[in-house]
Formats: structure tokens, sequence, C-alpha cells
């Protein structure tokens, strides 16, 4: 089936099985090896990417369903000069991580909670954050990371 | 995952003709959460899926007090939470999809998928059918069974209805419609479920070549609601019980209640032991553990699940303090 | 000073040894650019799948893997265990096929055909008495004379049953490798591993028993970043070996094959269960006199791995103990972050609390009474530690004895535990190398598990040259490098911070040698600072590093940094001590998290920030196995109900709702002993300190972990306060 899908700014049309994943569409055939595989089965939240702007886990989209769409991955976040999104620099500033397997998830899923409310209490990013686990950072540094961000973000739009 | 072709058709007609008339070699496909994981696991095989998403007629929401709401199939879970009527005069509607959050979840699945997704029972999701059976026999009474019915669980059925929606959907008295080839029928939304007694009988009242189009949620103003729900983690977990309720006060009384629990028999399960103890009452703690306890006076817990008559117990009463406790 | 020549700086000369310094990685990984071995792709890459033993023990009758090999796309199948073969666990291995993807090769090894003879399975061990001869002994011990303790009529006496299930690893990223043949006689993996100088060795045995010749010096393994080990990713593993010979089989093409999530929860991990009955004594002021335990527990086929109990106060004057391994087809055990430990603190820790209850007695004051009996070492350490704990959890506040009498459904306890574990640097090594240009690169085939290591290397070379810790370049991760040992046991930053150290120091002297001429003093009058070497305390006598290093003209120092090695770096045996605090609502069972303190000792630190991650870390999957994790199996059909992450369940951000709070002990009496690993003591103590808090909270203990509502209503049922 042709598909084409708007992936960080770029267009591209592919002929897929319709039993391809989103996910596999955007590692195998984008090479956007950002987005990862964790629990297969829409748990862990570990391949959520923007489908037209809204968080989803790739793992169980297909391809196809993604027909049309504009979709955003960790890789698509940085700017042009790979100038760190505030969500990027959040996480590493205040140690929102340590293996990182499951950071471009949190990042994106963080991403969406931001662009629906900018200034989010802690308990409403613990919540925007339900659909995303991690096995090692413990989460403390996690709500930070997005509350370093959200600050950021407010200081850039005051600034500007 | 297996092979399979894709449609994706723009009219509800066309959708209807791509449906044959048994199971097993189509499905539909909304928002896809459950269906592609079933896939993945080989639990569902189909050689042609048929999506939804494009037939702009069932991605509609309307209200108004006359005719209520209309949820399309397909919309999305964001969407009836973002909604403002809904938001203004559905706050157990809300509740509810708030209960089967992940944030993931809410923007890709749908109202329609939320009510006819597939039980989550282990044995089911293992490979042994939705009657758990080897060797002829289930696995269920003498195996895992700690999340298993309680209620409605003679057999060959244990499993648990998943749906969030539909306690708080029958507490209303909502309806669906479904159509297929021969046209459209309306059901309640607690006739869409069934107890299945034989193997490949399914849990919905839903033929193979029938798609639901729409929920019909009528307006009930001065109907306060509440659901609660419990579960081992906050969040990303199913409910191990949980409670809808729909009732009125007036002149300090309760009436017309409606007590619906989910997740512990393999239908949601009404308790018209629980709205008799409630009926012409005044409203207080007491009477809510008295509600809870009518509505698990007939559990029949397995070796391993009695601890959730409890649940059932609590979830009921605190879903009935809950309502008491709003305005409206 | 200084007496040995490697020794670390006095304090207030560190630089950035022991302050908080921003992970090196953390670009990497926030941008989506870090590789880990499941976001490999090589050119013309197949894609590995394997067909896995339905049964829990069966021996293989027939297989047929041609119709798989037939099928258009596949490049190479095989056989893993064939005909007369005794499969002990489901999910074991049977055969593979490589295709052109990943939908082809499942597709193959759904036409792989194999018969099987069913043979008797047990898949769980809960209940000894229905073990049968599947139950082993495993040790029994004794020391003084318990029976006589026991009997003493001054004593008082509590006896309990205590409980922790298999759990499994569950690491984000599933295990695996992409591995490709370059020639015919050398091989690349990309593995998903904590032990990247180990598996080329491990890879070259495996091969050369198959008859298929390799050195293992053309072995290279890459393993830039990994999603979580904790134990279970030492080896090339079956399905390594297996994705060489089908690569091999594929004419060299590289074959990745990652294991698929119930794969992973089946066969690839799993800590052994510890159940017991535990007798315990004291006198009536709450002195401890005797210990007597009976256990048992579950690895799978294999041993079960024995906890060490009494654990902590191991000088408990009496003492019996009987351990009994039994034998399961649940799928091999694998060392998981600090083996035996948090099974054995469990086991003593909630009977000594329970003990305390009995004496009437404040569990915080009855580990002090009897903290003497821990090992001479760490005695002060604790009674340091408890008293912290203490504050910083505000136990006098809070606790309050058994059964928290406040009206309602909502109780609050408190709950303390303390954990040790050894944590001395391995074996390893690295190269330093300075160039003209003032660059400058350290490497090993050490491997950085998200735990620092990368920014340990940098922290300490960039300290001791007195350089900015992004001056240093850490090349890591590719078995090309000089050698490094496993990361596990808590053993890397010891090792690394170790190797790097020395490896830094002698380069540097070499670089004050052949700079000391144009400064016009002796080599050993000079010292590195600031990003300049200097004359000792005299700064206007200096060069700026990059001109320094300009000095060496067409040379480039090369040192080799080792560990063991001269002076003392690093030690062993750190102490830690945990209180958490819960909610627990009577009615649900549901177990609320409010505050975990922890206090924890690790010697000198090198960066604060990832110690404390680690410590975090530590304290939530000690939360995931305290109240969700488990590896349920079915009797009857012998499998694993939830291989899968929707019941196999881990904890959320929901589920750590409060706070939690870490304090490492440091200064005087603590850095004074070098470096010592962090990675397992956080972990070991959450199951006991929660589960000792939901005692206070409700009055009557929860015997097993998890602690679900079921058991903790179970419990409840049987007595408590509510």
């Amino acid at each position: 089936m042709k598909i084409r899908v708007k992936i960080n700014g770029v267009t591209r049309e592919d002929d897929v099985e319709p039993r391809l994943l989103l996910v596999h569409y955007l590692r195998e055939l984008a090479g956007l090896t950002g987005t990862h595989i964790g629990c297969e089965t829409s748990i862990c939240g570990a391949c959520t990417v923007l489908m037209n702007g809204a968080a989803v886990k790739s793992c169980t989209v297909l391809a196809v369903q993604a027909d049309g769409s504009e979709i955003t991955t960790i890789e698509g976040l940085s700017g042009r000069n790979g100038q760190l999104h505030p969500l990027q620099q959040g996480f590493w500033e205040e140690h929102g991580l340590q293996c990182g397997y499951c950071t471009p998830g949190m990042i994106l899923a963080a991403h969406q909670l931001l662009s629906r409310n900018p200034h989010p209490s802690r308990a409403e990013i613990r919540k925007a954050l339900e659909g995303n686990l991690c096995r090692c950072t413990g989460y403390q540094h996690i709500v930070k990371a997005v509350e370093w961000a959200a600050e950021k973000v407010r200081a850039q739009a005051e600034h500007a | 995952m297996q092979a399979f072709e894709y449609a994706s058709p723009r009219s509800l007609q066309e959708a209807i003709r791509l449906l044959p008339a048994q199971w097993g070699p189509t499905d539909v496909l909304a928002g896809g959460t459950d269906l592609v994981s079933a896939m993945k696991d080989g639990i569902s095989t189909p050689q042609r899926l048929v999506n939804i998403k494009q037939i702009a007629e069932l991605h509609r929401m309307t209200f108004s007090p006359r005719a209520g709401l209309h949820i399309g199939a397909t919309v999305t879970l964001r969407e009836l939470l973002d909604d403002g009527a809904v938001q203004q005069h559905y706050p157990g509607l809300i509740q509810a999809a708030e209960a089967a959050r992940s944030e993931q979840l809410l923007n890709m699945g749908t109202v329609g998928g939320e009510l006819l997704q597939r039980p989550r029972c282990w044995y089911y999701r293992n490979g042994y059918g939705l009657l758990a059976l080897r060797d002829g026999k289930s696995l269920v009474p003498e195996g895992e069974n700690q999340y298993h019915a309680i209620l409605g669980n003679a057999g060959p059925a244990y499993f648990v209805s998943p749906s969030f929606l539909a306690p708080i959907l029958i507490a209303l008295g909502a309806t669906v419609q479904l159509h297929g080839p021969r046209g459209a029928r309306s059901l309640p939304v607690q006739k869409l479920f069934v107890t299945p007694t034989r193997v490949g009988q399914r849990e919905h009242d839903l033929a193979p070549n029938e798609i639901l189009t729409e929920i019909r949620v009528p307006y009930r103003p001065g109907v306060r609601t509440a659901v609660y729900e419990i579960r081992e983690k906050e969040a990303l977990d199913w409910p191990l019980a949980m409670a809808a309720v729909a009732l009125r006060q007036e002149g300090g009384v309760l009436r017309d209640p409606r007590v619906v629990l989910g997740q512990v028999a393999p239908v949601p399960w009404p308790s018209p032991e629980a709205e008799r103890t409630l009926t012409g009452k005044k409203p207080s703690e007491d009477l809510a553990d008295a509600a809870g306890r009518a509505a698990v006076a007939q559990a029949t817990p397995l070796s391993k699940n009695g601890y959730k008559v409890q649940l059932a117990r609590i979830a009921v009463k605190r879903a009935i303090l809950s309502a008491v406790q709003q305005g409206g | 000073m200084a007496s040995c020549k490697y020794d670390w700086p006095a304090a207030g000369q560190r630089d950035a040894i022991g302050k908080s310094t921003d992970r090196i990685d953390g670009p990497a990984k926030v941008s989506g650019r870090a590789k880990y071995t499941y976001d490999i792709n090589r050119p013309g890459m197949l894609f590995g799948k394997m067909l896995t033993c339905p049964h829990a023990h069966a021996k293989i009758k027939s297989i047929d893997v041609s119709p798989a090999l037939k099928h258009p796309g596949v490049k190479a199948a095989l056989v893993i265990q064939d005909v007369g073969s005794e499969i002990q666990w489901a999910g074991d291995e049977i055969a593979a096929v490589a295709a052109v993807d990943e939908a082809t090769a499942e597709d193959a090894v759904r036409l792989i055909r194999v018969e099987y003879d069913v043979l008797p399975h047990l898949v769980r061990e809960e209940n000894l008495s229905k073990d049968g001869d599947r139950a082993k002994p495993a040790g029994e011990q004794k020391v003084g004379d318990p029976d006589k303790a026991f009997a003493d009529p001054e004593a008082v006496i509590s006896e309990g049953f205590y409980g922790i299930p298999v759990i499994t690893h569950c690491c984000l990223e599933t295990h695996g490798n992409v591995v490709e043949w370059r020639g015919a006689d050398s091989i690349l993996t990309h593995s998903s591993t904590q032990n990247v100088s180990g598996i080329p060795s491990q890879l070259g045995a495996a091969l050369r028993a198959k008859k298929i010749n390799v050195q293992d010096s053309n072995i290279e393994t890459i393993c830039q970043y990994i999603g979580g080990g904790f134990g279970s990713k030492f080896s090339i593993d079956r399905w390594g070996v297996v994705a060489a010979e089908l690569s091999k089989q594929a004419g060299g093409k590289p074959v990745k094959l990652m294991l698929d999530r119930d794969e992973d929860l089946e066969v690839a991990g799993a800590r052994p269960s510890y159940f017991g009955h535990v007798k315990v004594a004291a006198s009536k002021d709450g002195t401890l006199t005797a210990w007597s335990s009976e256990t048992w527990g579950t690895g799978g086929p294999g041993p079960s791995g024995v906890p060490p109990v009494p654990y902590i106060l191991t000088n408990i004057p009496n003492i019996y103990k009987k351990h009994t391994s039994v034998s399961t087809n649940i799928g091999p055990a694998r060392a998981w972050r600090a083996p035996n430990h948090p099974q054995a603190c469990l086991m003593t820790l909630a009977a000594l609390d329970d003990l305390a209850a009995k004496l009437a007695m404040d569990a915080m004051e009855f580990l002090q009474k009897n903290i003497h009996l821990a090992p001479s070492y760490l005695v002060n350490t604790y009674q340091q530690e408890l008293s912290k704990a203490a504050e910083l959890s505000e136990w006098s506040k809070y606790w309050h004895p058994r059964g928290d009498k406040t009206p309602g459904h909502l109780k609050r306890g408190l709950g303390v535990s303390l954990h040790t574990w050894g944590g001395r640097g391995h074996a390893g090594s690295c190269n330093v190398i300075v160039r003209p240009d003032g660059s400058v690169t350290v490497q090993s085939g050490t491997q950085d598990l998200g735990t620092g290591t990368r920014t340990v290397i940098a922290v300490v070379a960039a300290s001791t040259f007195g350089l900015p810790v992004d001056a240093i370049q850490v090349e890591i991760g590719d078995s090309r490098y000089p050698f490094d040992g496993a990361s596990g046991g808590s053993t890397t930053v010891g090792a690394a911070s170790a190797w790097t150290r020395r490896g830094s120091v002698d380069a540097l002297n070499e670089l004050f040698a052949a700079v000391a001429p144009s400064l016009g003093v002796q080599a050993n009058q000079l010292e590195a600072r600031d990003g300049r070497i200097q004359v000792q305390g005299n700064p206007s006598k200096s060069l700026s590093w990059k001109d320094a290093c300009a000095k060496l003209g067409a040379k480039t120092i090369h040192t080799v940094g080792k560990n063991p090695g001269p002076c003392n770096l690093g030690s062993v045996g750190v102490g830690g001590v945990q209180v958490a605090d819960v909610t627990v609502d009577t009615e649900t069972g549901k177990v609320k998290i409010n505050r975990l303190v922890a206090v924890q000792d690790c010697g000198l630190i090198i960066d604060k920030l990832t110690a404390e991650s680690q410590v975090y870390g530590g304290l939530i999957m000690g939360v995931c196995y305290s109240l969700f994790e488990e590896k349920v199996m079915d009797q009857t059909i012998g499998r694993m109900l939830n291989a899968n992450m929707e019941f196999y369940k881990l904890a959320g951000i929901g589920d750590i709702g409060g706070e939690l709070i870490v304090h490492m002990m440091t200064g005087p009496g603590y850095d004074e002993r070098g470096v010592i690993g962090l990675g397992e003591p956080p972990v070991i103590s959450p199951g006991a300190a929660i589960s000792n808090a939901v005692a206070n909270a409700i009055g009557v203990r929860v015997s097993q972990l998890p602690l679900t509502p079921r058991r903790v209503l179970a419990a409840l049922a049987k007595g408590g306060i509510a």
C-alpha cells in the first residue's frame, strides 16, 4: 500500500505492507531509531511519537493508519543546528534519565503536555506521563526535568 | 503478525460490504489499540482489516437536551474528554474515560473500540480462547484466577468484561446503534454484552458483518453520576473492580438509582439489589455501605479472587458516596 | 598529603570529584542519537526469529525446519536443539530463521514443524510439601546452641512465615545482538550486554564447540548504549550464538536477533524465590539471642542460590538455618541486582521487625540496640545511618506501635531496613592518550549501563589533569579497547575510577617530564591545575595545557591504567539504611508510598548526581518488586501467564506519588575508604522497609511480597487493626 507521511517536516512516500507497524516504519524505512521498542504492546511508552501533535504508541499503530499524517519523533525536536529542545535540555540538566531507553518516549509525552498546558503542576506532569514506564531513573528527576523545561519555555516566551 | 489486506472505505455501506458473515477472516479497525496488540500476539488473525476511521459519519459528536448525546463510534476518548457538552452534562462519562487513561491511549482509542475491546483474561491472551479451555476443561477454576469473575461466573466463561465506559453508559440508559447488511438496529448498551456459553460465541451481541456506529446517551438533568475503580497500580492497569452510579435526589431521598459494576463479571453487572437498597432512602455512609453489601451478596468467588468481592463492595459504596456529594 | 602517588587528592583539591557533573552521555540520549543494540541497522541486515518450546518439560521427537528455509525471503534456518533434547522450560529455543524482514522471519518460524513428548513439570514451589523429589537440601548450619536459647523461659520469641516470589529483570531493551561475519574468520557483534570485553571469548568458545573456527581475537563486540541489564546480560546467550550461525549460513550478512518481550520475560532473566519459616528470640531487654530458619526457593532447573541469613546481624550467638532448593521448570535464574540480598533482607528484617513489635520496642531502637551484631567494620556506619534515617524520616513523629489507631480506613506506618554490599572494583584497564594538540582520550572495553561510567571516567581524568570535564574524550563499549570486567555486582565505578586515575597520573607524570625543562624545574615540582601546568604553588611559572602538550613535539603520551594496582583507591563493603512511609487503605488493601528515605554510604563519591540517580533508581525497582512484580506461572499449562508488561507490572510515575529522599554519607570516615560501588545496595532494603511499614500501619504482617490488595486484605482478614 502506498502511504504518504510527513516525518519531522519531510514528506516521504512509501509502498508498505499493511502489517508494517509505524514503529518499524520509522526505525527501519525512515532510519529514525530514536523511537524505541520496549514492551511491544502499548504499555511502556518507549515508542511514543507525536501523530498530528498527539502522543501515540507507535508499536500498536499500523503504518497505514499514519497515512496522511504528520509525525514528530525525538529526532525532530532538536533545532536545525542541533540545538536541543528545552525538554531535551531539561532531561539532561535535571538527570531525568539513566540508561536513556525510555527517554525519547518520555520527552514526547511531555511535549504533548506542554503544548496543551504550558504551566503544569507536578500532579499534572505525573498524570501526563502515566503512559510511560522507566525501569531505572526513579521518576523524581523526570518530573523535575519537565518542570525545568516548562520554566525555560516560559522564560524564552517572555524574552521573545 | 500475519499478513492481511487493508481496506479503508469512505462510506458505511462500503465498509459493511467488506465484512463477511462469519467471524475470523475480517476485523474492523478503529484506533487499533487493542486489535493490533491482539494481532501481534496471534490472538486475532484476520486476512483483512477494514479501517472505519475514514468514514466521516462515524466521527461525529452532537448534543442537544432533547436528543441527548450522540457519540460516533470512532470519536476518540480524548475528543470525548475535551467536549464541552460532555464535560458539562456527563461528568460520570468523563470520569470513566479518564480511568481508561494513558494519554497515548486516549489519543488513539475510540469510544466504539473501548466498548468492543476483547477481555484481558490471561488465558485468553495466551491463546486458550475466551473460555480458557484445555482438553475441553476450563483452566480458570483451578488456575490463576485472581483477576477473574466473581459474579456471573457459573461457567464456562470466567473472564471479566474490560470496558471502562460500559458501566456508566448502562447506568445512564445509553443505547448503541449497529449497522449491518439488513440495516440498522438499536440495543441498550447492557444488551450489547453477552456471556458466551459455547466455543466460538463472542461476548458481544454483534454480527460479524455489523458495525457499531454510534452511542446515544439520554440527557437526564438532575442525575448525579460517579465512577469509582480500584486497581493495583495507579494507572496503566486494569481495575480489579469498578462501579458506576447514576441517581437523583428528591426531597432528601434517592430516586431512580442505577448501580452497575465493571470488571467483576463476563458482562457489565447491574445490581438491582443495590438499587433496591438505595431507592427512596436518605443517603448516608451506612446506606452506601449496605448497597455495596447488597451488590456482592450473590458473589461466588473462585479460589483466588475472594478479595475482589470486598473490592467490588467498596467500589459501589465509594461511587455512591461520590455521586451523592456531587452537585446537580 | 598523598602518600602514594595515585592516591585520591585530599578534600578541597578534588576538582570535579565528588561534585555534581551532568552526565556526558546526556545529549546523545535526549536527542535520539544514542544507538542501542536494538537500533543497530546494518547494510543488508537480516532479521532473526526463534521458535520456542510451548511445553515446560518435554523431549523433542521430531523437528523439520526445511519448510521455513523454502519460504521466500528466508536466508538461513537452523535447528537449535535437535531430536532427543530434553527441554526444561517453556520458551526454550528450538529453532531459528533469518529473513529479509521481521514479518517474513515470523511467517517462516510458523512453518517449522516440531513434535514433542510432553513430560511432567513443576512450575510452582511456594508449597514445599507439594514439591516432592524436586526439593533438594541446599545447606544446613548450626552456630552456638539455638535449641537451648529458644528454650530459655526468659526469651521472647517471634515466629513467622515470609516469602518473595520469582521476579524477572524486565529490562526495557530486550536481550539480543546484531551479528555479522567480516570475511571467513572475523565477527562483529553489536550486543546488548553488561560484559563488552567478555563477549568475544564466550562467542568464540561456543562457535568452536560447534566446529566453527574463529579466534577470540577476531571477534569484536560493541555496545555503546544499553536499555537495562540488572544482572541479566552477562552472556552472549544461546540466541547470540544462533545469530552468528545464521549469519554464517547467510554468507556473513548481519543478523539482528532481539528477543520478543514475551520471550524475554519467560527465559531471559529471573530472580530466585525465597520462602521460609523464621523463629527469632531476644532477651526481655531486646538483645537478640537466637535465629532459626527453614527456607526454600527456586532458581528454575538449577540451584536456587542461598540468601545469607540472618542478614547483617550475622553475629547472633545462636543460629540454626536450613535451606532447600526446589528444581522447577520455570526457566533459568540470572543474577538480579544484588543477588540473594533482597531475599535475605526481607526474611531477616521482617522477622526482626515482628520480634521488635512483640517486645513492644521501637523498631529503630531495636536495630540500634542489636547493631553490634553486624560485622564490626559496619557497626559505626549503621549507627550513624540509622540516626540520619530517623531524622530525615521524622521517625519519632510518625512512628507508632503496631497498628495506626487513627479512625477511618487510611492507616499510616513507618518501617526500617538496612543492607550491605561489597562493591570492590573489578579487574580492568584503560588507555590514556594525551596528544600534542592537548586532546585527551581515555579508552576502555568497559560499558555504561546508564549508571554513569562515561561520566566517572571523564571526571577522574579531568580532575587529575586539572581540565574541565568536557575536555576528556571517553571511548568505551568496544572490545577492541583494553579489557575491563563485566558490570555486575557494583564493581564498575571502583574499577573505572581506579584505572582512569592510575593511567592519568602516569600520563601526567610523562607530561611533567616533557615540560619541566622549559619551566626550569624538576618534573616532581609541577602540578596540573585550572587548565595549566605550573610549578607547585607558583602559578606565575606555568604553561597552558595546550602549550604544555605542544612540548611533546611528535610524541603522543600513551599510558595504560590498571586495576587492581598500587595505592588504595577503593575498598569494599558499604552500609545503607532505608525508611519507608506508607499509607494503607484497609478497605481496598492498597498500599501507597508516601516517602522513601535512603541513607547510603559508598565511600568516595566521584559524581554526586549519578550516585544519587543510582539510589533513586534502586528505590523504584524496590517499589516495583515490593508492590507489583511476580512471575505468575500456571501449574496446569506450565507457562508464565504474564509474559507481557501489561500483567508483569512495573511501577509507573503515579505509583511513586510521594517523595524520595536520598542522603549520601560523605566526608571524613567515608571518603578515605576510596571508591565503592553503588548499583546494588539501594535496591536491597525496599522490600523489607515497605513490608515493615505496612505491618506498622495495619498491625499485621503481610507475609509475602508483592503487597497487592489481595495479600493485604487476606492478612487483614486474619487480624490487624481494621
